[in-house]
């Protein structure tokens, strides 16, 4: 742990809850790489999340950090960015979190456009409960809840996110530091409601559910089932196959954000309330 | 002269949040609450404040609270079915002391029941809605100008404890309109909220005050059982805190108690009463007097903490309480114990979308035997 990192942790809160070979540790060094980078003010960042693995990152997080509950971190964070909109607004979630239980509120902060930052620890199972099935767990794949096997489809949140009209869209796993940091920092830099979907690995569950074998191993189970899109496009032109998760930045388009429009409208009708 | 104002129910708790200084509203529409969240959407971006329709009623009382550890005074109304979604976010928000205000206009029934009916069932929902032992502060209002000046108070009990505060009007009242003496500024008392002595290690649970996000004292907030640095507590420590959250309602159950008591000195019947049935009661009353019967009533404006002191005090000296509810019995569970046993307790009930009338409670409290709880009175 260099001290770039260590200056953004509670030291005192650790050890953290996570488990050995867990993926969420390298996702969130490589956002605490993506904030000293780009330099924020730690005073003025603040992490909000919701319920499950995920979810307990704030707890090791020296920010303004907020804990809430299952599935509903969009909606906390929608209200703290609106009173303080100087605030920097990182929300994390897990998969369950943001696409079961928290499925409304993620669409409809992609489509409003508040200038969130959201992160989905996307580890296609739910860790936290004991490995139970999760919208996101590949079709096939087997769980607590799904011991011969999944028969459902499982969500892709990308296409979820750039379907409900996020303005940034991004993909990349845990297995890719340099490439979360990159794209850690485009999402947090953009204006308007930015969303990276974090694949990563539960050894405990969905490892040796699935036979997936080490934590090591598991790094390499994310390496082969992903692919950046430009490649999959090149080399699967007709039809990729339905197992094979796209990597990349999907989109990335400045819009007038949802503060913005309001400050603006609030400047124009300002002392025209009835009363 | 005073300004006057001719104006609904709900516009007087719409206005009643502008005066207290809400500075931020989240809602989602819902009959028949929406004239609050309406008249906000165009007053507050007016007035250099914050206003969203957000996706449900989760999602509201959600955003209430973000924005509340973003250092706004904050308001949510709903009904009936808004108000079930609501319970978790109000469990999140007593356990984090979050100063939070929720309007809730009860309508009929469960479920969709009668969304134009007034009622008053979502008393012991706004009391012990949310699972687990909790602190909540449970208000309500019998008249237009009640309903404002209710909703001020709301906000500042809010402040001052920083526990969600929830404001039970009903449709009726929601909707009725009442030429009010229009509040002045400064002529309410407005509380607002407690920032610490210093910035330097705040600790959001150590009753220093409140410091908002990016203030420049990072700390953290969880729902789970925490310390008073917000960190997981387990076992004693966790017991501890969670009741020194409730002692700090409960503990001031006289300080909270708002009511109106008329005609109680020398009487052998009191009826007690809430919320737009205070109207009826106080009729009543009048007209029992007028026959001779000593009759008198008292209007309970804090619903909880539970004011068993004013109970106990009646029951001691008249006959016979009499409470009518636009519920099943309710409240009146609690005015049984308060009155433990020292005089009888009369439940009347009503619940087919329309108010209690004087001449039903009137019956109640002359007659011989007891009403039957939950049959309307042909009259």
């Amino acid at each position: 742990m260099s001290d770039q990192h260590r200056r953004f942790l509670r030291l005192r809160q650790l050890p953290h809850v996570w488990c050995p070979g867990c993926g969420n540790g390298s996702i969130v060094k490589a956002l605490l790489t993506a904030i000293g980078d780009l330099g924020l003010d730690q005073d003025r960042v603040a992490v909000i999340s919701g319920i499950g693995c995920a979810g307990r990152a704030p707890f090791i997080l020296d920010f303004n950090t907020m804990h809430t509950t299952h599935g509903r971190a969009l909606a906390f964070a929608t209200g703290m960015k609106l009173v303080n909109p100087d605030l920097k607004v990182i929300v994390i979630m897990g998969d369950g979190d943001a696409s079961a239980i928290g499925g409304n509120h993620f669409i409809h902060s992609c489509r409003r456009n508040l200038d969130l930052t959201a992160l989905v620890f996307n580890n296609g199972i739910y860790g936290l409960t004991g490995g139970q099935l999760a919208p996101t767990t590949p079709a096939g794949k087997r769980s607590t809840t799904s011991m011969s096997g999944n028969i459902e489809h499982a969500f892709d949140l990308v296409r979820l996110a750039l379907g409900a009209g996020a303005g940034f869209v991004a993909r990349t796993t845990s297995y890719d530091n340099k490439q979360m940091v990159t794209f850690f920092k485009r999402a947090i830099s953009h204006k308007g409601f930015a969303f990276v979907d974090v694949m990563t690995a539960c050894p405990t569950y969905f490892g040796r559910m699935n036979d997936l074998g080490e934590p090591y191993e598991l790094l390499h189970y994310l390496r082969d089932t992903t692919s950046p899109s430009e490649d999959i496009a090149r080399e699967h032109d007709e039809s990729p196959p339905a197992d094979l998760m796209p990597t990349g930045i999907f989109r990335d388009e400045e819009r007038r954000d949802y503060g913005t429009l309001y400050s603006q409208r609030a400047l124009a009708t300002s002392g025209k309330g009835r009363s | 002269m005073k300004r006057q104002r001719l104006i609904q129910g709900n516009e007087a708790c719409a206005h009643g949040a502008l005066y207290a200084g809400c500075s931020f509203y989240a809602g989602y529409p819902i009959t028949p609450s929406s004239e609050i969240m309406e008249i906000l959407a165009q007053e507050m971006p007016a007035q250099g404040r914050v206003f969203i329709q957000m996706e449900d009623e989760i999602a509201s009382i959600s955003a209430i609270i973000g924005g509340a550890w973003g250092g706004a005074k904050v308001l949510t109304a709903t009904s009936g079915p808004g108000f079930s979604l609501m319970q978790e976010g109000i469990g999140y928000a007593s356990i984090t002391e979050t100063p939070c205000v929720i309007i809730n206009c009860q309508r009929w029934g469960p479920s969709t029941g009668q969304p134009t009916k007034a009622a008053q069932g979502d008393v012991m929902q706004a009391i012990w809605g949310t699972h687990g032992d909790h602190a909540v502060i449970v208000l309500t209002a019998s008249n237009v100008r009640d309903a404002f000046e209710m909703t001020v108070r709301a906000f500042n009990l809010a402040e001052e404890y920083r526990v969600p505060v929830i404001l039970l009007i009903d449709e009726v009242l929601a909707h009725m309109r009442e030429n009010i003496a229009w509040p002045e500024p400064g002529e309410l008392p407005v509380v607002n909220r407690r920032a610490p002595e210093s910035t330097a290690g705040f600790k959001p649970f150590a009753d220093e005050g409140f410091l908002p996000f990016g203030a420049g004292s990072r700390y953290h907030v969880t729902g789970m059982a925490h310390g008073p640095e917000g960190f997981v507590a387990h076992g004693e420590a966790a017991a501890r805190e969670l009741r020194r959250m409730i002692g700090k309602i409960q503990d001031r159950v006289k300080e909270l108690a708002v009511f109106e008591a008329a005609m109680l000195d020398d009487a052998e019947v009191a009826i007690v009463s809430y919320g737009i049935t205070s109207r009826p009661a106080r009729a009543a009353a009048d007209q029992l007097r007028a026959e001779g019967v000593r009759a008198g009533c008292l209007d309970i404006k804090t619903l909880w903490p539970f004011p068993e002191h004013l109970i106990a005090d009646i029951a001691g000296r008249v006959d016979r309480i009499v409470m009518p509810e636009l519920n099943l019995g309710q409240l009146v569970r609690e005015v049984e114990r308060a009155a433990g046993g020292r005089c009888e307790v009369r439940a009347l009930g009503r619940i087919d979308g329309s108010l209690m009338t004087p001449q039903q409670i009137c019956d109640a409290a002359r007659s011989g035997k007891l009403q039957a709880v939950g049959q309307e009175n042909s009259k």
